[in-house]
């Protein structure tokens, strides 16, 4: 007995040090203070970069958190780096403490159990987000469950430059006649980049009769008969693009010098903003518009999550609280700082905070909320995998 | 006394922290390329990662594109230098042109490539200049250019990089060898410059820079980021489909990596062997060629031809670093004007932070890894040849391993060892990473030269008392300063352009001008990447300018050494 004794209290400071426990938030705040959180973030956007860079500042004002940008060139590569350190049993200080993640990488690592929670419904702001009206408690059909919190929204928008291309489109097939007629004039990046591979899902949302299909997993069974018209699309679409599709820009940032320098005139987005952002920026010209489907185009959220081994799991948790935080999600929506959908629902914030987001310049590019009309849902991440495969053997080996 | 019992150790401390790693990396991809990655639950062994990798129908193209792109490039690279050299050194143009090129060196790959590709696009510079006057482009032609699907680009834009690269070190190795008298020798036989010099010089020169030649062969079959930006991509290189596989959001597909990996390997393996069959015949050809003593009939317009090629080079990568200064500047820019609509201060007053504090770590890297991987050279060099220590061919095999084996086969292997042994993540262990592949580099361009030193001179100090440490520091040491100078410049610059070690062994939480540049090239902001890439192509210019104005400076008076 005396044993046990001592034994449980040799146990149980361990496991008070342990894990902050996301319900106590003073708790939080108090192990944050001091604390450093690398997030792990796609680098490739300067104005994401410098957004990052002014949220590190306000944490550290507020809460005494030191956040450092890691730049990535894929996601990917932190879920590889969290893999390679549970392979070595390094499990108390991870070099990552939260990744901007969603989708398949998500999936992955929450099957892997690589992920800290749940936390994100426990946090102070999580009371602000739109349950109801944005898709932030499923990740690409995959219940969240409180192992990452939503940050911004990001919707398909089509880019279009007016002074070559006057006429917005209204479907899938509409954009195939535009190609046939302006041969050499649309690209969309390579598959399986995350946007390139959204293009092809969107072909497949609007050109089939009911794409209710794709809230299930595919299988064996229903995935040749339910892409097909997908195949034939662009089996009829691929002469008529940049390079007759022997060549395509790598990433959906590449999209834009190419419009800049006059090579396409229709481009894709996933983020509304981007576009009156750019033109701010110099990276394209003043006639550039968007545009979005008449059915309407796929929407998602991205999120960020905290390995199950970082070692600033408070840090990080007040980082991901901060960016829900009327103040950070109003700035990303500003157009002229970084242009992404707000997770917020406009009616839990208080008169003046909605102030600031009524108050925002949505920039000459950016389409309003009601323009943006009907996200689609994304399709349950296996068909996203097979289509980038099979696209990849159809066009990417193409020689 | 104490220095007798440490040197002799040198040389097994060298291999050790070049091979060490490596081993251990490879070992790392074993494992995974026969199916065994507990991490991800999955046991093997299992043949299974290879099976899937042949069934991706782009494996023969993009296993062709390595090889092809590999052998096309360092042969093109190679015959300009020799041409450019045999037909010119000596002369004032030959000068000249060594000024243009040498500094060239110092540009960064990834930075090259997207200062080529804007020059060459369709809707590039060149393009630009001439449309809509001399083209009648209103809209860039849609013509693939950049990414073609036979790697033409490609191997333009490594030829453009490749040539001052190994200019350089045939300089640096010319020293070794009485170019002079053989060329007096030939000509007053008759022959014409150029071949007098292909019959005589170049077979001692070769000797001397053919290692560094099969280092830019591998470097060429294995590069990633000049691949992304110039080649072609349906399907692309090896290399960069093993990079795709590596950084799939299913953890499963690192086996298939780890076994492209392989393929990799044995790929460069196979490419070295059939150079080294080459090398064989040529040399039988050479000889059939000097045996019939012809003077040289087409020398005139094969000078020219070299000339024109090596102008290229120069102009290509001058202009592309050139449409990147302005890029940084550049507001608005659209085809077809020649230049931005307005130049703004902008885009540097926004990265200026970022860039000092990645030129910092940049530079503190660079240095520490460099001056150890010249202590330890220098240190082996010296045990080999106070203790006549034989290097074999087989050893110096093993100096090759690092350069040999892709660095997407062995770093996440090494990452894991790294933290099983307490290392974790950090400068420290990116030092010792960036170590791996600098020491080689330093090791290949002084081993020749400090071999090659007139061991008479030594023998001369030594009848003068002089200690072995002393011939050492007095002698040997100053007489080498351009070979010493030169290594330390290509070790700082290899240095500099390693992205991959630090990314991986630093846990992205080391940020050098090359990492910040390869995340912002995926976004194919210009103006961004305008700025890191002038960065980096400074932080490695100044020390190739060092190699080459301190051994100057210091033999003004002694002009035997300023080529020494």
């Amino acid at each position: 007995m005396k044993y046990l004794t001592i034994l449980a209290a040799l146990i149980s400071p361990m496991a008070a040090l342990a894990d902050p426990p996301p319900a106590d938030w003073d708790a939080v705040l108090a192990e944050a203070k001091g604390e450093t959180v690398y997030w792990n973030a796609w680098g490739g956007s300067t104005t994401t970069n410098d957004f990052l860079a002014w949220v590190g500042e306000r944490v550290s004002e507020d809460y005494g958190v030191t956040l450092e940008h890691v730049k990535l060139t894929d996601t990917a590569d932190a879920v590889t780096r969290v893999l390679s350190e549970k392979q070595a049993g390094q499990n108390d200080d991870s070099a990552i403490d939260m990744i901007w993640i969603n989708g398949a990488n998500f999936a992955a690592m929450k099957d892997a159990d690589l992920l800290f929670g749940p936390y994100a419904e426990q946090l102070p702001n999580w009371a602000l987000v739109d349950v109801e009206g944005k898709t932030v408690q499923t990740d690409f059909t995959v219940p969240v469950e409180g192992y990452e919190s939503p940050w911004a929204m990001a919707q398909v928008v089509f880019v279009q430059d007016t002074a070559d291309m006057p006429e917005r489109l209204g479907s899938m097939q509409a954009l195939q006649e535009w190609a046939q007629a302006n041969p050499g004039r649309f690209s969309y990046p390579q598959p399986p980049d995350f946007l390139g591979t959204t293009f092809l899902k969107q072909v497949l949302v609007d050109i089939l009769p009911d794409p209710s299909v794709l809230e299930a997993p595919a299988t064996d069974e229903n995935y040749d008969e339910v892409t097909a018209p997908l195949w034939a699309y662009l089996d009829a679409l691929t002469p008529n693009l940049w390079r007759e599709g022997k060549a395509y820009p790598a990433t959906g940032t590449a999209m834009f010098p190419l419009i800049a320098d006059d090579e396409v005139d229709l481009s894709i987005s996933f983020s509304p903003g981007a576009a009156s952002t750019a033109i701010a920026n110099f990276e394209l010209p003043e006639t550039v518009r968007t545009f979005v489907l008449d059915k309407g185009t796929i929407g998602n959220a991205s999120f960020v999550a905290i390995p199950y081994n970082s070692g600033s799991k408070a840090g990080a948790m007040v980082v991901a609280n901060f960016l829900m935080s009327p103040e950070a999600q109003a700035r990303a929506q500003d157009p002229a700082i970084l242009g992404y959908g707000t997770v917020l629902n406009m009616d839990a914030l208080s008169a003046e905070e909605r102030a600031v987001f009524d108050g925002l310049d949505l920039g000459v590019a950016t389409l309003t909320p009601a323009e943006l009309g009907t996200v689609q849902a994304e399709p349950h991440p296996s068909w996203a995998v097979r289509i980038a495969d099979d696209w990849v053997s159809r066009y990417g080996v193409a020689q | 006394m104490k220095a007798r019992r440490f040197l002799p150790l040198l040389p097994m401390i060298t291999l050790l922290a070049m091979i060490g790693p490596v081993l251990a990396g490879l070992y790392g991809a074993v494992l995974p390329a026969f199916g065994h990655l507990p991490a991800a639950g999955l046991f093997g062994p299992s043949l299974a990662p290879f099976e899937a990798l042949f069934a991706w129908q782009g494996l023969p193209r993009a296993m062709f594109l390595s090889v092809w792109i590999g052998l096309a490039s360092t042969t093109i690279s190679l015959l300009i230098v020799a041409l450019i050299m045999a037909g010119w050194s000596g002369t004032r143009s030959f000068t000249v042109l060594e000024r243009m090129l040498s500094p060239l060196l110092s540009v960064p790959h990834a930075a090259a490539a997207f200062g080529f590709a804007f020059l060459i696009s369709p809707s590039g510079w060149i393009s630009r200049a001439l449309s809509p006057s001399v083209t009648g482009w209103d809209r860039p032609p849609d013509l693939l250019i950049v990414q073609d699907p036979w790697g033409l680009s490609m191997i333009a834009g490594l030829v453009i990089k490749e040539v001052p690269f190994l200019m350089l070190i045939a300089l640096a190795a010319i020293g070794q060898v009485d170019t002079k008298r053989s060329a007096m020798i030939v000509q007053a036989l008759g022959y014409r410059r150029l071949t007098g010099w292909l019959k005589t010089v170049f077979p001692l020169v070769y000797a001397q820079i053919k290692f560094p030649i099969y280092v830019v062969l591998v470097y060429a079959m294995s590069v990633v980021d000049v691949a992304v930006i110039l080649g072609p991509n349906t399907p692309s290189t090896l290399s960069v489909q093993i990079v795709k596989l590596m950084s799939d959001p299913d953890l499963g597909m690192r086996l298939q990596a780890a076994a492209g990996a392989l393929v990799q390997l044995f790929l460069v393996i196979g490419a070295l062997g059939f150079w080294l069959i080459m090398e064989r015949v040529v040399r039988r050809f050479g000889l059939a060629w000097i045996g019939t003593g012809q003077r040289g009939k087409y020398d005139t317009i094969t000078r020219q031809i070299g000339l024109v090629l090596a102008l290229f080079c120069a102009f290509s990568v001058s202009f592309g670093i050139a449409s990147l200064a302005i890029w940084s500047f550049a507001g608005y820019w659209g085809f077809p004007d020649f230049l931005p609509d307005q130049f703004i201060l902008k885009n540097w007053m926004r990265h200026s932070d970022g860039t000092l504090e990645a030129l910092g770590e940049t530079v503190l890297i660079g240095s520490v890894a460099t001056l150890t991987a010249l202590a330890l050279t220098i240190g082996c060099l010296e045990a080999e040849y106070r203790y006549k220590l034989r290097v074999t061919s087989r050893g110096m095999l093993l100096l090759y391993l690092p350069l040999l084996v892709p660095q997407t086969a062995f770093l996440p292997g090494l990452q894991t060892l790294m933290l099983n042994v307490g290392l974790g993540v950090g400068r420290g262990p990116v030092i010792f990473a960036h170590l791996v592949f600098v020491l080689p580099y330093v090791f290949l361009s002084l081993a020749d030269p400090f071999r090659a030193w007139d061991a008479r001179m030594g023998t001369i100090a030594a009848a003068l008392r002089a200690s072995p440490d002393r011939v050492l520091w007095s002698v040997r040491l100053p007489m080498l300063l351009r070979p010493i100078l030169t290594a330390a410049a290509v070790g700082l610059a290899v240095s500099v352009g390693q992205y991959l070690p630090t990314l991986l062994i630093g846990g992205g939480r080391i940020e050098t001008l090359t990492t910040e540049a390869v995340a912002l090239a995926s976004g194919g902001d210009r103006r961004a990447i305008g700025v890191y890439g002038l960065m980096q192509t400074a932080a490695a210019l100044v020390p190739f300018s060092l190699a080459l104005l301190i051994p100057a400076i210091v033999w003004r008076n002694r002009r035997g050494l300023r080529h020494g």
